[in-house]
This record gives C-alpha cells, structure tokens and sequence, in this order.
C-alpha cells in the first residue's frame, strides 16, 4: 500500500471490512479445495474403531450377551456392554436436562437403536463383522409409543431406574412416566379470561418429531495419551467447553488434563450440543487401551439415536373480541421426550424458551403448561434450530392467530397488525415474563406487504376461488403469512445456565507488533462463518482490517471458555465479548496515542483506524502504530503488550423478528404443493455480513420447507421407528427448493454493544409456521381449521378429500 | 479374507494398493489414498457428499466396490484445482457467491458440477437444479450454489471464447 | 453400512458368468450397476459371497436399432439410454422414463438390465418394459430362452429368471411412429421411487384409439400390466366416459404397498390420476 497517498475515510472503512461489509469467507479456501479437517479426517497413528450393537426393540429386558464369537474375529480388541462401565460409573450418565441416559443399555432396552455393546476394533470393517456376532437374547416388553397414553394408569413402565423417584429434577413427578410439569403465567388470569372472551379460539396442533439431519453425522475420536495423564477428544461438538468439564466430573480426569477439540464441523443444527454414548464409549476404550479410537456413526444411526426435534402436542385457546383484539391465551403441552430426558436446554427451562408463545402480540394475560413425558423413542427434543422451543412456540401462536382470524371471518394479516406490539411499548413486558428488546413490527410487516403486493395476492386468491368453483381448474391458491418474534443470545447467567455453567461467552484478543492480530472465542462455528464474520467485528472495534486477524474457535486448550454455539447465541453473546474486548484493547491503545502524542486522552478521538487529535487529524496514529508502540515503548503505569479479554454475561436476551410471505398452489387430485414465491423478512438487528445473513436465512428456509412439506420421524404400536433413513427422510434438492426472496429491516438491539441479534434460526421458526399458513390458507375458505404437519402429498390429498373437493 | 490387488488412475496418478473386495470406493480414496474430499453423508446413496468423477461420469464411490473401479480413472476434489495450483473457476464461485457453509457437501458438489458444465456448458437454472438432485445440502438452500454455477459457466465459456 | 465379505469375479463373456453361477450357485450375485445390490449389501440385507461383475462382458452392452426393433443390452446404463438418438427417434418414451429415475451419477451407472432384472416394485422400467410388450432374453447353463415381460414378474423381487441365469438383452418392437406416449410419475421428491406411475403407449386413427397399452408403477409388489384399463380406451375418442372406464379398471387391480408414501387408498388414487394425465399427455403428443 502506498502510504505517501492518504486514503480518504471512506477507503479506509472499506478496507477493514468491518460491520456490514458483504466480506468473502476465509472458510472457503479449505473447503472448495477438500482441504478441511472434519473428524473422519483425523487419522492417528494406532487408531482403533467403535461399533455399536443396537437394540431391535422398543422395549425389553437384556435377559444375556455374548461376546465370545464376536471376541473371536480377529482384529477384535474389545467388545464393552454396561457390565464393563459400571466400575467406572459411566454406565449412565447426567443429561443436560437433569436426568441420566444410559451410555450402554443395562438390563433393558428403552428405543429401538439403543447403545447395547461397543465394539472396538482395528478397522471399521472389522467392527462391523464383530457388530453381527454380538448375541444378545432380548425378553420383548410392551412399548409405549403413544405420548396421550403415557400417563394412563396401566402404561407400562419405562424407566426402572428412577421409578421410585417421584421428585425430577424440575419437581414432582405425577406417574412413572411423567418426567415433570413447568408452567409460566397467570393460570387463573387466562381461564377468566376464555371465559368472559366473546370468541375463543382453540385446537390441538401437534408439531411433529423431526430431527436436523446434519450432513455430517456425530464422531469423535478419542486419545488417551497414559504417559502425560491427558485426555484428548476431537469430536462434532458445539459446546465443546462444556463438554470438556462434563468429560472431567464424569472421568475424575482433572480438567486441565482434558483437552477438547472441535475441528471443523459439517452442519450442528442443534444435533452436536449433548454428549452421546459414542463419545463415552470412545474416551473409555482409549483411557483403557492407551490408544486413540474413533467413533463415527452411519446416517440411520444418527436419525434413530441422536438428537431429534420437537415432538410437541400443543393446545392453544386464544381468547379474544368479536372486533379482534385478543384478550388472553392459554397453552399446554403434551411433550415427548422419548426414553430419557436430554434435551439440550438451559438447566432452569425444561420446556426451553417455549413461553415466547405470546409472539408478536400485546397479549395481557396468559398461561403456559408443559408436561414432559417418557415414551420408547430416542431422546433429545431440543435442537434443528429451535431457539429452545421458540420454533414450537411460533409455530402454536401463528396457527393459532390463522385460526382465530377464521373464525372471526377476518382477514389474518390485519388480525396481526391489529395485536401486534407497538413499537413505542418497546422495552415490553410480556405476560409470560420476557422484555422484549425491540422491534417495530408495523413498519416490517408493511414493507412486506408491499414487496409481495399482498392485497393484489388476496384479489387473484378470490379470482382462482371462484374459478376452481366454475370448475375451471383443480387448483386452489394459498397466501401464507407468520410474522414471528424469537428470543435467541442464552443468556444472562442469573437464570440462564447449562450443568451449572453460566451461559456467558468470551472472546480474547492479541495484537502483534506489526499490527495484525490473533483472536479466540469461546464458540464454535459449524457453518456459520465466524472465522470471517467476527473480525469484521473487531476490525470495526479496533481498526485493523478483519484480513489482518486471525479468528480461532473450539480447541478447549487455547480458547477462552464460552457455552458454544446453538440457539443463535453467537453474535447476541460472543459477539457482544468481541466488541467490549475490541474496546479494551481500544482504551488502552488510547493511552499509548495520548503518551506518544503527548495530549491528554481526552483531547483524542478515534476516527475508523485511528487516535487523532481533536481539532488536529493530522495528529493521529493508527492502530497499526500503536500496536508496534505497546511492544517498543517503555509507557509509565501501562504494562507492555496489547491483549484484552472479555467475558461477556448478557443483560437480556435478544428478540429477532420476521416477516413471511409464502404463496403456493395446491393441487387438489394429488395432494401436490408448488409453492410459487416465498418472501423472507428479518429484523436481526445490526447486519455483521448481508452475505452470510443471506445464506442462513437460505438455508433455514429450505429446512423449514423440509420439515413442513414432508420431514417425519414416527414410531408405530411395536415400537419400531420410520423414517430413519434418507430413502424416507425427507430432505429436499435443488430440484424441490424454491427462490427464497430475501429483505431486512434494522432495529438495533439497544443492550448489544453493536445493536445485534443473531438470526441463524429465525428462518426456521418463522419458515415452518408460513409453509403451514399456506397450505392452511389454501382449504381456509372451505372451512379448513386446522390439519397436522407434515403436508406431504397424502395428508393434503385426504385434507381436500374430507371437504369434499376430490373428484 | 484375501484381500484383491487394486489399481486405477486417481487425479492423474497412477495407484495401487491391497484392499478387501467389499471395500467401498469411497474408503478406499479416503483412507487407502488419504484422500479426505469426498465424504460420508448418508448409507443409502442418496446424499452425494462421496461423488467423484469416473470415466467422464459423476458416480457415487460409496456405492462402488474397488474392483469395479479397477482400471478405471477418478478424479476427487483434489484433482479439481488446476495443475499449477489456482482454482478452478468453480472453486472461486464458489467462494465469491457464498455457494458454501459448512463445507461438507462441497467437495461432492464442485466435483459433480464440474461434470455438469463439461456436459453442458450453458446450463439454465433449471439444468443446473435438475443436474445437481443428487447432491444434498443442508445449509445452503441451493440458491447460492446455483448462483455460482451459473456464474462458473459463464466464466469458463468467456475463457473459451478468449482462446 | 458395511458390506460382509465377498470374492470378486469379473468374467469376460456371458458363458463365463452362467458358468460361474453355476458352480457358486445361489452364494453368488451378479452386479451390473450395483445401484440396487450395493445398498442392500451396505445394510447386510443381502450377503453374497461371490459378487460377479459383468462390466466388462462386450455381449451385453449397446444398443440397436434396426427398423422399428430395438434391441438394448442388460449393461446399457440409463444415461446411456437418455443420450441415444436412435431409440429417441422411435420411441422416446423411454428417455420420458429414464430421465425421471433416481439422479445423474446413479443415472451413469444404473442399468437397464438390472432395473428390469430385480424385481423391485419400485423400479420404473418393468411397467415400461410391459407396456411395450417387450421380451426378456435370458441365458443360462442349459442355453438362452426369452420371457415377456408381462409375464416376467412373480412377486417383490421373485421373477421367472432362474438362479444361474442372467439377463442379457431386452428387445421390443417400438409402437408405429405418431405413436402417443408419456411415463407420469408422481412421486415425494425427485429421484424417489413413485408413489404412483403411469406408462401409457397408444395410437390414433382418425380421431379414434386404435392401439393402447397400459402399466402401472409401484401400485402393486410387481408392475401391472392394465390390459383391461387399455381395452377400454380401444376404439373410444378418448371420451371423458371412456377414460374414465379406464382408470377405474386401472385402479381395480392395484394392491400399494403401505409406506411413508400414503395409505393405500391415496396411492390407488394415485395411480388413477396418474393413468388419466398419461392418457391426455399421450393423446397430445400424439400424431
């Protein structure tokens, strides 16, 4: 660069590509060139490989295993079963969700695909040969695969092992099966008021189990080094911190002998936050064998095991006016949490973040009941983008708002409007007991109605209305809206906490003499972008161009300790610990400027990349100076170096919101959904990187289609589970997917330091709920009020078909 | 088991190795080879994260046994870039077009639009959708890796023009 | 998803493969793509312990058309098929079928020969190859004999092939030219087995039906073959009644199998829908 040519300021912000700059992704270099690093990358010398054998039933009894023929296949080293953990006490262990999952099924088996042997062998093709060789005689049991009849008094009982506690660990428990009840609000408040309401809405929606489907499955490999005493685990984790403080009270490994590694990561979507029996298999078979063993799991593996998601039988009753003013909800949930509880949610909300149902609405009074229960299916509950339940809840309130505008005969886009939050109410106070940070929800959903011409839609809808009565075609047109608020960036530590751990974030900042820099947070990106995206925050904090630093996350070693990444918490969290570390380093690069300019720091500004004189720009230094001079320069009452930490607790959490327009024609005679347009609008706050925002909204949509138009996980009455493989999972292609058209508004966050939000799963909370209004929307005129998810061809055929619309 | 004698062409080399018969392609290249690219998405072929190029043809390797492979000439995302090193107009696409998140479906993804544009040079969105329904992607939503073959397409077509 | 061990074979001629399975007898597999067989072994589903690949077997590949009569080798991969003019030129319904199975790289190495060979009621070729009334060829260790394809199919995957036999060829003779045609498939996503298909072939005189051919995909654990669906549109203007008659009789003899696709009353729905848009499709483009 020629330095004797001044840059104008505008260059100068141009060249840090800072906040807002569409910067291209550091990532890309490795990955277009099949140079990352995922964990069925790692090789080690010794590596071994682990197997399971898996449970074909629901429900049994172990009555024997028999390892001897599987022992006996050469290049077996191992073969554990729960016999084998119990001295270590490793048999079961803590979920996040304060219960315990067994890590090898011991004594019975819970889900069909349970963890009942590890094999460990020298080659994964050998594993698999020994896998088939493991004889375990099972006594079938009754499985229980229906959550409306888990508490029935003759269900049968799943979990032995905690069946004479009658305290969870989120208060007493009212059946075997029961694993707790949470509630918020005003119970009483709500019944009074659905009962003096004018109108009242109610249906049970059921938001149906599904599971994210990373593209790459879950693994680790794990290296017990016996000479040094240190644990090693690379592994799909994105909380790889906790994880490693889990790894310690769980091993009695002290925890600086523990060192965690998330190397590249192939998608997480929620499904990479909790610790799987693999990971616990893995570290036990190194910690005895001494060397490193790797555990990957196959596709059907990860859908029938790992973390699935929803699986939530709402009830809604919206209470309201003849005129639309909505005076009171009331909710209960019906939750399957399959065999154990292990959803991933902070320590104090076992339902997650689920009463953010009041959504976008000014809504006085409300109440919200969730009721956990035990089935025979895989556990987990919370993760594809969830937000901690908010995708549920968004997806209650936003049928629900359908609903009632149904029966008020009202058109839904004015019932919102007419509820929704103003935007001088903002901070708000919800009923169920959140402050909404801000938002300007008219100004949005305006802007949204306008880009999608809604009033000329609803015109061309009555048009094919009564053409498809004239018998003209067999198409009935569908305009779906959702205008959801989100709350993402978990969370203040006083309530939010994961295993006790605080759920603040970090980030930690070096700058080297020559004036580039080196920062780690205590996250880990899986997709997202942080290695590009947070030096662009600090390059706006600290001046020096975002090329210029070097961005780390997910060794437990080097990074600063943060909760990691899921629930959008990145940018509201260690976002906010980038920018306060960039001030740090920004305050003291300040006194460095006053002493080499010999002026009072006070009599300086910061102008982009550098201090100047007020009055006097000639009279500057660059950050690139100042770093050069915390190395060089003997400064009275300042320590050498420029480096700063931030630990970063939340005062609040953050509020997304959207607007979403999906317009779709329904093929009446084959259930076919074409869906013709889909409008996006986000209000993340402060927009880091149009580009990357992009993509995750991209992204989060197709998944949203996914799990609207077809994705489902079920269980029938033996216990055996469908839809665990890709022949029927339903993941869209490029072919299926449509243009997703996108558009923003900005309503900073007042409480971030850089007014940001976060927005990695808004496109999924607010995705589904429009998908689902369209299709709704499309029957709505012939009296359509509600109908389950998902709307593959079949369910939308039999929907038209009761209306009596099929030929 | 005995294991059979395997040897083909792989990015312009000539290999050889032992391998078990029942030993997928797709292992072969990653852990006989070392060659990490391509991955492992699903069980039952229809992911596309292994796609390599065989023969002139997109194939999926986790559904090819070595000794079908025998003799035969593959190219993985290692061999995508040129000779001396740059990218090829894919990869910088890719790169400029935010055609990538978490990287994982990526390699199967260049390698089989790199078949694609040597099939057809001047796809529409339409081909380039229908070309790529093997090849899933859970991050993306397609529209930008589209956007990037598309724009890949035009930029060897304008090379070509050059010349 | 790891396959159990096997040996590999590759013979070089069809009499070495017959004579192969003669002496491995039901240990061994044949594998033409493998698209099919390969999963099944990933998910030890099937467990050969001799896997013959007849890849290299000249005999069984290419494609031939002389006249009207078409004649396809067993290795003819479907990307093949889609990109042979000449079977374009005479019967392009075939391409129509084709390009609508599973994705390009499965397209490259799927064969012909093994989507008719293996009695997947999911496959999308049998209810073609039925509908084109085409012949099987067959060869084993007591000579070569032919099958017609409607009577080739016994139950999900059980076929008149013997064990120790191996599909050669297929041939048909392609309809008249003018011949209407369409392959309407409806499925879940592209790429998935049908939850319904129609193959419908026909030809027109004067305004009226003179010949119509009909076969069903995935309705059934064997494609069917619609003869009474077709006799009802034979000699009709493919009047509303008539092709309402034919998709009655059509849907009459399906039997779904129940999965993730529907309840079996939706894919006989299905499968009526998918008959009536085949039968206006065909009547358009016809001559």
């Amino acid at each position: 660069m020629n330095e004797q040519t001044p840059l104008s300021r505008e260059e100068r912000v141009k060249n840090l590509k800072g906040i807002g700059s569409e910067r291209k992704r550091v990532e890309d270099a490795r990955f277009t060139q099949g140079k990352g690093n995922y964990v069925d990358d790692i090789n080690l010398p010794g590596m071994l490989f682990g197997d399971f054998v898996r449970s074909p039933y629901g429900h049994a009894r172990i009555i024997s295993i028999d390892k001897e023929a599987a022992l006996a296949v050469p290049g077996v080293v191992a073969v554990l079963t729960a016999e084998d953990l119990k001295p270590l006490n490793l048999h079961y262990m803590p979920t996040l969700a304060g219960d315990v999952q067994a890590v090898l099924a011991d004594e019975k088996v819970l889900f069909q695909n349970q963890e009942v042997a590890f094999v460990i062998a020298e080659d994964r093709y050998i594993a698999a040969d020994a896998v088939e060789l493991v004889e375990v005689d099972y006594e079938e049991l009754p499985a229980l695969t229906d959550a409306f009849r888990a508490l029935d008094e003759d269900a049968p009982l799943l979990r032995e092992d905690i069946k004479d506690k009658m305290e969870g660990a989120h208060g007493p428990r009212k059946h075997h099966n029961h694993i707790f009840l949470w509630e918020e609000g005003d119970k009483d408040g709500a019944e009074k008021a659905l009962s003096d309401a004018e109108v009242v809405a109610e249906e049970l929606i059921t938001y149906q189990r599904v599971h994210p489907c990373p593209l790459e499955t879950c693994g680790c490999v794990a290296s017990m080094d016996k000479i040094n005493g240190k644990l090693t685990i690379w592994g799909t984790f994105q909380a790889p911190h906790a994880v490693r403080t889990v790894a310690s009270l769980i091993t009695n490994i002290a925890e600086h002998n523990i060192r965690i590694v998330s190397p590249d990561i192939g998608g997480g979507f929620g499904n990479k936050v909790g610790v799987y029996p693999g990971y616990i298999c893995a570290a036990v078979a190194s910690i005895v064998t001494g060397v490193p063993v790797k555990w990957v799991e196959d596709r059907m593996e990860n859908l029938t095991s790992t973390a699935f998601a929803r699986d939530y039988h709402m009830t809604g009753k919206i209470a309201a006016t003849k005129d639309g003013k909505i005076t009171g909800l009331w909710c209960h949930v019906l939750a399957d949490h399959g065999a154990f509880d292990a959803c991933a949610d902070p320590t104090k909300f076992p339902a997650g973040f689920f009463h953010i149902v009041t959504g976008s609405y000014d809504i006085p009074v409300a109440y919200v009941g969730v009721d956990g229960v035990y089935t025979n299916k895989a556990p987990g509950g919370v993760a594809y983008r969830c937000s901690f339940r908010v995708t549920e809840a968004a997806y209650l309130i936003e049928r629900m708002i359908e609903i009632l505008a149904h029966k008020l005969d009202m058109d839904p886009v004015e019932l919102r409007m007419k509820n929704f939050i103003r935007k001088d109410q903002f901070p708000y106070q919800s009923a169920l007991g959140w402050e909404y940070d801000s938002g300007d929800y008219h100004t949005a959903m305006e802007k949204g109605m306008a880009a999608v011409e809604y009033d000329a839609l609803r015109r061309e809808q009555a048009e094919n209305r009564a053409a498809f009565d004239r018998g003209e075609t067999r198409k009935l047109m569908g305009i779906g809206t959702a205008f959801f608020t989100e709350i993402v960036g978990a969370g203040p530590v006083k309530n939010c906490d994961i295993l006790g751990l605080g759920m603040f974030d970090s980030c930690e900042i070096r700058i080297h003499p020559t004036g580039s820099a080196i920062a780690r947070l205590g996250t880990i990106s899986q997709g997202q972008g942080h290695a590009t995206t947070f030096a662009q925050i600090l390059a706006t904090e600290i001046g020096i161009p975002a090329e210029d630093i070097t961005l780390e996350e997910g060794d437990t070693d080097t990074a600063p300790y943060g909760l990691g990444t899921y629930g959008s918490r990145s940018t509201p969290v260690a976002g906010a610990a980038t920018a306060m570390a960039g001030r740090k380093i920004r305050a003291k690069a300040q006194m460095i400027a006053a002493y080499l300019l010999e002026v009072h720091e006070g009599d300086l500004e910061w102008d982009v990349d550098r201090f100047q004189i007020k009055g006097n720009p000639e009279a500057h230094k660059t950050m690139k100076e100042l770093a050069f001079a915390s190395y060089n320069q003997a400064i009275p009452g300042l320590e050498p170096g420029l480096e700063a930490v931030s630990y970063y607790d939340p005062p609040n959490m953050t509020y997304p919101f959207g607007a979403y327009f999906c317009v779709l024609d329904v093929d009446v005679d084959t259930g076919e959904v074409d869906i013709r347009r889909f409008y996006a609008l986000d209000d993340c706050g402060t927009r880091i990187n149009p580009m990357i925002i992009e993509g995750q909204v991209h992204g989060g949509l197709t998944e949203a289609l996914a799990i609207a138009m077809g994705q489902h996980i079920t269980y029938d009455e033996g216990g055996n589970v469908h839809g665990g493989s890709l022949m029927d999972f339903y993941l869209p292609t490029a072919v299926e997917t449509p243009v997703w058209e996108t558009d923003f508004t900005t309503t900073p966050s007042p409480h971030h330091p850089i007014g940001a939000k976060g927005v990695g799963e808004s496109p999924n909370v607010g995705g589904v709920p429009a998908f689902s209004n369209a299709v709704h929307d499309a029957f709505a005129h012939k009296g359509l009020t509600h109908t389950q998810m998902p709307h593959d061809h079949w369910r939308v055929w039999q929907t038209a078909q009761k209306l009596g619309l099929t030929a | 088991m005995s294991k059979m004698h395997v040897k083909m062409m792989v990015n312009g080399k000539e290999v050889e190795g032992l391998a078990e018969p029942r030993t997928l392609l797709i292992h072969f290249l990653r852990e006989n080879q070392q060659l990490t690219g391509p991955h492992i998405g699903c069980d039952t072929g229809h992911c596309g994260a292994c796609t390599v190029d065989m023969d002139g043809k997109s194939i999926k390797s986790c559904m090819t046994f070595v000794g079908q492979s025998n003799g035969k000439s593959v190219t993985t995302i290692e061999g995508i870039a040129h000779p001396d090193g740059t990218l090829h107009a894919l990869q910088e696409a890719f790169r400029q077009h935010h055609g990538l998140q978490c990287g994982f479906c990526t390699p199967g993804m260049i390698t089989r639009a790199h078949r694609l544009l040597q099939e057809n040079p001047a796809p529409t969105e339409e081909e380039v959708r229908y070309g790529i329904s093997g090849n899933l992607c859970r991050c993306t939503g397609y529209q930008n890796i589209v956007k990037a073959i598309m724009v890949a397409a035009d930029m060897l077509n304008a090379q070509e023009a050059a010349e | 998803m790891i396959p159990g061990s096997f040996d590999y074979h590759r013979p070089q001629s069809v009499s070495e493969a017959v004579g192969m399975l003669a002496e491995m007898g039901e240990d061994a597999i044949i594998v033409a793509g493998g698209h099919s067989l390969i999963p099944m072994m990933k998910l030890r589903m099937a467990l050969p312990e001799h896997l013959i690949d007849i890849q290299d077997i000249a005999d069984i590949k290419g494609i031939t058309v002389s006249g009207r009569d078409v004649t396809i080798g067993a290795m003819v991969t479907q990307a093949e098929l889609i990109a042979s003019e000449e079977i374009y030129s005479v019967c392009p319904i075939l391409r129509e079928t084709a390009l609508q199975i599973a994705d390009p790289q499965i397209r490259n190495v799927g064969t012909v020969g093994g989507n008719v060979a293996n009695g997947d009621p999911g496959n999308d070729m049998p209810a073609l190859m039925q509908a084109l009334d085409a012949t099987f060829l067959l060869a084993g260790s007591t000579g070569g004999r032919e099958v017609k394809a409607r009577e080739f199919y016994q139950s999900a995957f059980f076929t008149a092939r013997e064990e120790g036999e191996i599909l050669t060829a297929l041939k048909f003779t392609a309809p008249p030219a003018g011949h209407g045609h369409s392959y309407m498939k409806q499925k879940r996503k592209i790429g998935d087995y049908a939850t319904a298909a129609a193959a419908v072939i026909l030809t027109l005189n004067g305004g009226a039906v003179e010949t119509a051919s009909i076969a069903l995909t995935n309705v059934a654990d064997t494609p069917l073959y619609a003869e009474q669906a077709a006799a009802a549109l034979v000699g009709s203007s493919l009047d509303d009644a008539s092709i309402k008659t034919a998709i009655n009789a059509a849907k009459a003899i399906t039997d779904p199998a129940l999965d993730g696709r529907g309840p079996k009353e939706f894919r006989t729905h299905i499968a009526g829908i998918m008959v009536e848009r085949a039968i206006r499709a065909a009547a358009a483009n016809a001559a």
